[in-house]
């Protein structure tokens, strides 16, 4: 799910600029952290496999396998952890995970 | 002036907060302040006013239901004393950080143990860290006027602090006075609806209550501790409009014949009265003195104190709790700090008296003037205990 | 009960595809809470507001300066959720009913882990229930407090090590069943209460929208499965809900105004608690006995279930 380009607050804020009650305004803010660094492993969907049911899609827990063209899915590996919840719940086996190699 | 009827202290606090079109209320009972918390009920059931009530299960809840619905845009008002202003302490400096302005009334009651439920400040000096305004009462009046100020106080956008009102319980709730309650007119002028600075709804979905790491904390801390501060200026403001508006003038600091006076007592909360009464005794006897009454504790009104002592050799500072183990009374160790700095200071004669509801005369009043002549230290001394 | 009956939706492909907790969360890799929470939340849609007790979701989600929630949100302290949710719900139809806000229902949900919940929460919940708020509760039972680096909890099945019921020589693991809170809430008349997995999203997306539906308190238990304090692959999250389902340690079902129905598909014999607690770290000090002792409570628990469905009245 590639989330709007949130505007990232100027840091680390003097006492004055914090929001008052650490409140934070822009919604959906933490996808300025590419928390796909994390990962040891990534998901590689054959395409040819693939039967488009959508279960990787509902059960990432990062919510970043999104639909991409002519249905298909697709991890966006900048928010993706490595899981593998998608691989092992694919039925026809169309996603693997691979060691990240660096 | 409006006309003045005899109402019991604490009926009539509730009947103050009923003009200030307060949304929510959620009130757990405790004696001395139940009357609070009761006649609230009534005035709901009855539909005299437009608010939720939230019977709540317990204090914690009552300022924890309180933190949520003013989070989501509402004026929020919850009442409690002793016991149940200690359960709440885990959540004051939360609904302080969090800039809630949510107002309560505090019937000042001793805090276990033993299990004691007259008069102290016993219960609101351990939340005197918790970033809240504290606003003392006096008399059934100032308990009226300042309960329906505290909101104008706490909304103020350059202030967004809770703020506590203290009534002395039983020694002030539970008397029948003659009071004036303003019309609900004059108050809706004075007070309108709140405008939050920032609500929880989906037309605009904010995240409050965030977690804030070491980087950034201590900012916070500051930006609280600034905020406190300042609220002096608007409360003074706010005062000044309630002057105007309603014939009544109330300062950060009050003084009662301390023109010329080489021994002043100062006093927070409806000792005050009694005390006054000492003075004038005193003063015709021909014995210079005088008297000082804290009504603002928090923020620490550090430029009237100072104004108002500047002239006097000897300083009583009356204590209603103790900091136990520490330097004395918690006024008295923060005045005394405060003035550390200062170039020349009256000798400050520190008495804690009244604990657990014990009556507070004239005769004491006197008989700690005459102490403080005798007194060669400036240690602390535990007025009246039998020893 | 064929749990496919009555489904307005049936493929996952189907489901809103809006997300309501973005990514660049914090959560653990694999975690089956956040996945929960976010089912939750494309049940409810926009018209929210999420009263949320300290713990793993509000951790991983809300460090300043940054939120991961796309819809509003609070946070206040850890044992007062159902207090805070309570407010919130006050406030909405206070503000509503004077003209304040926008003239249309918003739902207010309270979410907390089971700590949360079951443990220092409780009070605050019951308090929530019996005065009748117009909230639905979620608990999200990682089965110990997780964020704090995995106590016991009164969610902790019996016998499962965690880092205050360690499995030590004298004592093997939790010593006391796991509390059935679910009941609690039977108990307290709450309209719908209801047991779910984000393993089986499609019932607990409607579970979530049924209890939406509900003009008063709703309560919702989901197990949350959670590879980093179960000691467990993080790619078998997934595996792990629909075997707690299949071998009857966390059964699905929900009870409308007293009336218990099972929503998933009754077998004729429950699959073996054994193929549950072995791939996980925090029973594997369990020998034989131990799991016939687990098995026997399992099925116990069970026909006490099935005996409630056929059994109990509506109110």
């Amino acid at each position: 799910m590639a989330k709007k380009k949130t505007e990232q607050k100027k840091w680390p804020e003097k006492w004055h600029e914090v929001n008052p009650g650490c409140m934070v305004f822009a919604a959906g803010s933490a996808a300025n952290y590419k928390t796909g660094s994390w990962k040891s492993q990534r998901p590689l969907t054959d395409n040819a496999k693939c039967i488009k049911c959508g279960i990787c899609y509902i059960f990432c827990p990062e919510a970043c396998i999104q639909e991409v063209k002519d249905g298909f899915f697709e991890a966006n590996l900048d928010y993706c952890k490595g899981c593998g919840i998608c691989a092992h719940e694919c039925w026809p086996g169309a996603i693997v995970m691979r060691e990240e190699e660096e | 002036m409006g006309k003045r009827i005899g109402m019991e202290v604490a009926i009539a606090a509730a009947e103050a907060v009923a003009l200030c079109n307060i949304d929510v209320a959620a009130v757990y009972p405790i004696t001395p302040q139940s009357h609070i918390a009761e006649h609230m009920a009534d005035i709901i059931h009855d539909g005299r006013i437009d608010a939720e009530f939230i019977t709540v299960e317990s204090e914690h809840s009552a300022i924890s239901a309180c933190a949520g619905a003013s989070a989501a845009g509402a004026r929020a008002y919850t009442a409690t004393s002793s016991q149940g202003l200690m359960l709440m302490h885990e959540i004051l400096p939360i609904v302080s950080a969090m800039r809630l302005p949510i107002c309560m009334a505090n019937a000042n009651r001793a805090v276990s143990g033993p299990l004691n439920i007259w008069n102290d400040h016993g219960d609101i000096m351990p939340q005197r860290d918790s970033g809240w305004i504290s606003l003392f009462t006096e008399n059934g009046q100032e308990a009226i006027d300042l309960s329906i100020m505290s909101f104008k106080i706490a909304e103020d956008p350059e202030v967004m602090l809770p703020c506590v009102v203290n009534i002395d319980g039983f020694q002030l709730t539970h008397m029948i006075e003659p009071l004036e309650l303003p019309g609900q007119a004059e108050v809706a002028k004075f007070l309108p609806p709140r405008k939050p600075f920032a609500q929880l709804h989906p037309d605009n979905p904010i995240s409050m209550g965030c977690f804030a790491m070491p980087d950034t904390y201590t900012e916070t801390v500051k930006a609280k501790e600034t905020a406190l501060i300042n609220s002096k200026k608007i409360i003074t403001r706010v005062f000044s409009e309630w002057a105007k508006r309603f014939g009544r003038k109330y300062n950060v600091v009050e003084t009662y014949r301390t023109k010329g006076a080489d021994t002043l007592l100062l006093t927070m909360g409806s000792m005050g009265e009694t005390a006054a009464t000492a003075v004038d005794e005193m003063r015709k006897a021909g014995k210079k003195v005088g008297l000082v009454k804290l009504r603002l504790w928090r923020p620490f009104p550090v430029e009237e104190l100072k104004a108002a002592i500047k002239e006097c050799k000897t300083l009583i500072v009356m204590d209603r709790a103790i900091s136990t183990g520490g330097a004395g009374g918690p006024v008295a160790t923060d005045i005394k700090s405060l003035l550390y700095g200062e170039k020349t200071r009256p000798r400050i004669l520190n008495v804690i008296a009244g604990l657990g509801g014990r009556d507070l005369t004239v005769e004491d009043f006197v008989a700690m003037f005459e102490m403080a002549k005798k007194k060669k230290d400036e240690t602390y001394e535990l007025y009246g205990v039998r020893e | 009960m064929n749990s496919v009956q009555n489904f307005e939706i049936f493929a996952p492909k189907l489901i809103d595809r809006k997300e309501y907790i973005s990514a660049g969360h914090r959560a653990c890799q694999g975690c089956g809470e956040v996945l929960a929470l976010r089912h939750i939340l494309k049940a409810l849609g926009d018209d929210v507001v999420v009263a949320n007790a300290t713990g793993c979701m509000e951790i991983i989600s809300s460090g300043y300066p940054q939120t991961a929630w796309e819809v509003p949100y609070v946070h206040v302290a850890f044992e007062n959720a159902a207090a805070v949710g309570s407010g919130v719900e006050a406030a909405l139809k206070a503000l509503r009913r004077k003209g304040r806000i926008a003239d249309r229902d918003v739902k207010t949900i309270a979410v907390a882990g089971d700590g949360g919940t079951a443990d220092i929460g409780l009070q605050a919940l019951s308090g929530a229930m019996e005065r009748g708020h117009d909230m639905i509760f979620f608990c999200l039972d990682n089965e110990a407090y997780m964020n704090t680096g995995i106590q016991r909890s009164s969610a902790t099945p019996f016998m499962a090590a965690t880092t205050t019921s360690p499995a030590g020589k004298a004592i093997p693991g939790q010593r006391t069943q796991k509390k059935n809170v679910p009941e609690i809430m039977v108990a307290h008349k709450v309209p719908y209460v209801a047991t779910a997995c984000p393993s089986y999203p499609i019932d607990l997306i409607n579970k979530v929208k049924k209890a939406k539906e509900v003009k008063g308190p709703a309560y919702v238990h989901v197990f949350s499965m959670c590879p980093t304090g179960w000691r467990c692959a993080s790619e078998i999250t997934i595996k792990m809900g629909r075997l707690a389902v299949e071998t009857g340690v966390f059964p699905l079902y929900e009870v409308e105004n007293g009336q218990y129905r099972l929503t998933m598909e009754v077998p004729e014999k429950l699959r073996p608690v054994g193929d549950y607690l072995k791939p996980q770290g925090r029973f594997r000090h369990l020998g034989p006995s131990d799991i016939e002792k687990v098995q026997a409570q399992v099925i116990r628990e069970w026909e006490i279930l099935l005996n409630k469905v056929e059994c109990m009245q509506p109110w």
